[in-house]
């Protein structure tokens, strides 16, 4: 089964591979790049929120200090490789310091915390680097989409690949205890503020890899900018847009809000917030596991009819089903 | 620099009280429902725009008009509870902090943009013949359009905790707020309950946006930051008197106000922000927090 789901996801890789050397398009391209930044931004957010089930609300400020410090050293003329490893290692810092005070707080205080932590960043850092920053005229001259793409494209796949092999690992068994009951998994000899702590700076060195994505391709914004809240709540809307503790969740989410977007900010750009506002709360109150649990409803329901039609003679296959199925919404529900 | 230090005290005062009253509604819905609702500021800015054009298109003076935006807020709120708040308190407590979380931030994207296409991005500000009368007194000035929202701030927070403690409603919401299922098996209507403290909590909001669009100004987009000051107000004061989230609230303001002399105006928002992570990393439960169990 894994092996399976492994060639599979290999087919994909290969397939945007190829799909990047292809297109010419540069709207595609550049729709492509902000699916991979966002399916990375979500999937890193997904491991603290979605599997250690801690709700932060300053995620960006790690996405920020990703993009802030890559840009400045790149620009400032070292190789890009060197920039992006010395901004992860400055976010694992900078997370592993405030993960403790921070991991300490439990619910809505560990989300307020958060929030008052990403909201500080965010503000410090547009006091520090009021002006815009742009790509000098030369490079702007020669810029290529390729570049950019590949990149995004790798650091959504170090994202994913890392994602599905924590929620096999024995770590991200500790995480998912820690969200079902933390009390109980403490009470088991599960160390869980290890485990969240673990969580918390995996997800932040993830995000900056996602801002150095951001940094290597944008042509020019403000440092401040992605400090903004608003990365946050974008991220956090599609995780559970697309299935929130899922792996394959935030890149559906992601593919849908980049795509949503720009189909509907070319004619109306208010309509594609509320739309996606309105999306969002009838997720959070119809289908909480988002659009992974819809197409598994979707799926179940056609396979169940096969089976009753092959199996005419087990009439107990139904409620058993059914019984299943009610078992795994209690579930979802705690999420 | 005496003159600059007190002045700036003031008005962080001043600017505190509203903080105050933003946080009486969160604390209102936060306490009897276990509704996290961070759509609060967007209810401000909502209050703030039904001031502003009950002033410029029908002239009705925005200290006049101030029940009519507390009834306006009110039946906006008991909608949106019925729309969606119902919907989250059949959860555990867990569930609700989380899915109400989730869904006000589902609304806070909606009624932003819904402000932006109906009212435009530009700042508004009401501007009546008093609006520059100040109190002086000695070296400082006070506007008393901003002394009138730190007044309707206490009043407000006497007003509620008279309703909570005196009246049979009142023990109704709390009886609700303690225990929910033992309410109801009194004979308490626990749905209407919470209902009306959400309605009055949206109305309470609606009063600060009166006020902020008076004292201040309103554009879409305000109502992040008010959401969380109040949420730090909260956090500092808890859930356990109105008073003292007044209290808190203009102690928050004093820090900013202090500190935009001390430290510089632009990292007035951020000193606050440590202050506030200081005090959360002394007393994770809050200053006066008694773990996640929300009482009013």
């Amino acid at each position: 089964m894994f092996r399976r789901s492994l060639v599979w996801w290999l087919l994909v890789v290969a397939a945007a591979v190829v799909f990047g050397l292809m297109t010419q398009s540069e709207r595609v391209l550049t729709l492509a790049i902000q699916t991979f930044i966002f399916g990375a931004l979500a999937s890193s957010w997904n491991i603290l929120g979605g599997f250690a089930g801690q709700v932060s609300l300053g995620h960006a400020a790690f996405f920020g200090i990703g993009a802030l410090v890559t840009r400045e050293l790149w620009l400032d003329g070292r190789p890009l490789a060197v920039a992006v490893a010395i901004a992860l290692v400055a976010t694992a810092v900078a997370a592993s310091v405030v993960g403790v005070p921070m991991l300490r707080l439990r619910g809505i205080y560990f989300a307020v915390g958060t929030l008052a932590l990403g909201v500080g960043v965010w503000l410090t850092a547009g006091n520090l680097w009021p002006g815009i920053s742009s790509l000098p005229v030369d490079a702007l001259r020669g810029y290529e989409f390729t570049g950019p793409y590949f990149m995004a494209l790798g650091v959504v796949t170090v994202t994913v690949a890392l994602s599905i092999w924590l929620r096999r690992s024995k770590m991200g068994l500790g995480m998912m205890a820690v969200r079902e009951d933390e009390e109980a998994a403490a009470a088991t000899g599960v160390n869980a503020l290890a485990y969240k702590m673990m969580a918390f700076v995996i997800s932040a060195v993830l995000a900056a890899l996602a801002g150095a994505a951001f940094a290597y391709f944008s042509v020019s914004y403000y440092p401040q900018f992605p400090f903004s809240v608003v990365w946050t709540f974008e991220a956090i809307t599609v995780v559970f847009v697309g299935g929130v503790g899922t792996i394959i969740g935030p890149l559906v989410g992601a593919a849908f809000f980049v795509t949503g977007r720009d189909v509907l900010s070319s004619t109306f750009p208010e309509l594609q917030v509320i739309a996606f506002g309105v999306l969002f709360i009838l997720v959070v109150l119809v289908l909480p596991g988002g659009f992974v649990e819809g197409g598994e409803r979707l799926h179940e329901r056609i396979s169940r009819r096969r089976t009753s039609q092959h199996q005419q003679a087990t009439p107990d296959a139904t409620p058993d089903a059914t019984a299943r199925e009610s078992v795994k919404m209690e579930g979802k529900e705690k999420v | 620099m005496t003159q600059l230090v007190v002045q700036s005290a003031l008005s962080g005062l001043l600017v505190g009280g509203m903080y105050g009253l933003v946080a009486l509604g969160l604390a209102l819905a936060f306490g009897v429902l276990n509704v996290l609702n961070v759509a609060h500021g967007e209810l401000v800015m909502i209050g703030g725009y039904a001031a502003f054009f009950l002033f410029s298109e029908v002239g009705v003076d925005p200290l006049l008009s101030l029940p009519l935006v507390f009834v306006i807020l009110f039946i906006f709120g008991m909608g949106l509870y019925q729309l969606l708040f119902r919907f989250i308190v059949r959860f555990d407590i867990e569930t609700r902090i989380k899915n109400s979380l989730l869904i006000s931030f589902g609304l806070v994207l909606i009624l932003q943009a819904v402000a932006v296409f109906l009212f435009t991005g530009d700042d508004r500000t009401i501007v009546t013949g008093y609006s520059s009368n100040a109190l002086v007194i000695g070296i400082v000035r006070i506007p008393w359009i901003r002394l009138a929202g730190l007044l309707l701030a206490v009043v407000a927070a006497f007003s509620l905790e008279w309703l909570l403690n005196r009246t049979t409603f009142g023990h109704s919401i709390r009886a609700t707020s303690e225990d929910w299922s033992l309410a109801a098996l009194t004979g308490i209507d626990v749905r209407r309950v919470y209902m009306i403290a959400f309605a009055i909590s949206a109305a309470l909001a609606g009063l600060a946006g009166s006020m902020v669009s008076l004292g201040y100004s309103v554009s879409p987009s305000i109502g992040l930051s008010w959401t969380l000051k109040a949420l730090i107000v909260i956090v500092f004061a808890g859930l356990g008197s109105m008073r003292g989230i007044v209290v808190a609230g203009m102690l928050l303001g004093l820090i900013e106000g202090l500190s935009s002399v001390w430290v510089g105006n632009a990292y007035r928002g951020v000193v606050a922000l440590v202050v506030f992570l200081l005090v959360l990393s002394v007393r994770p439960q809050g200053l006066f927090g008694r773990g996640s169990g929300a009482h009013v």
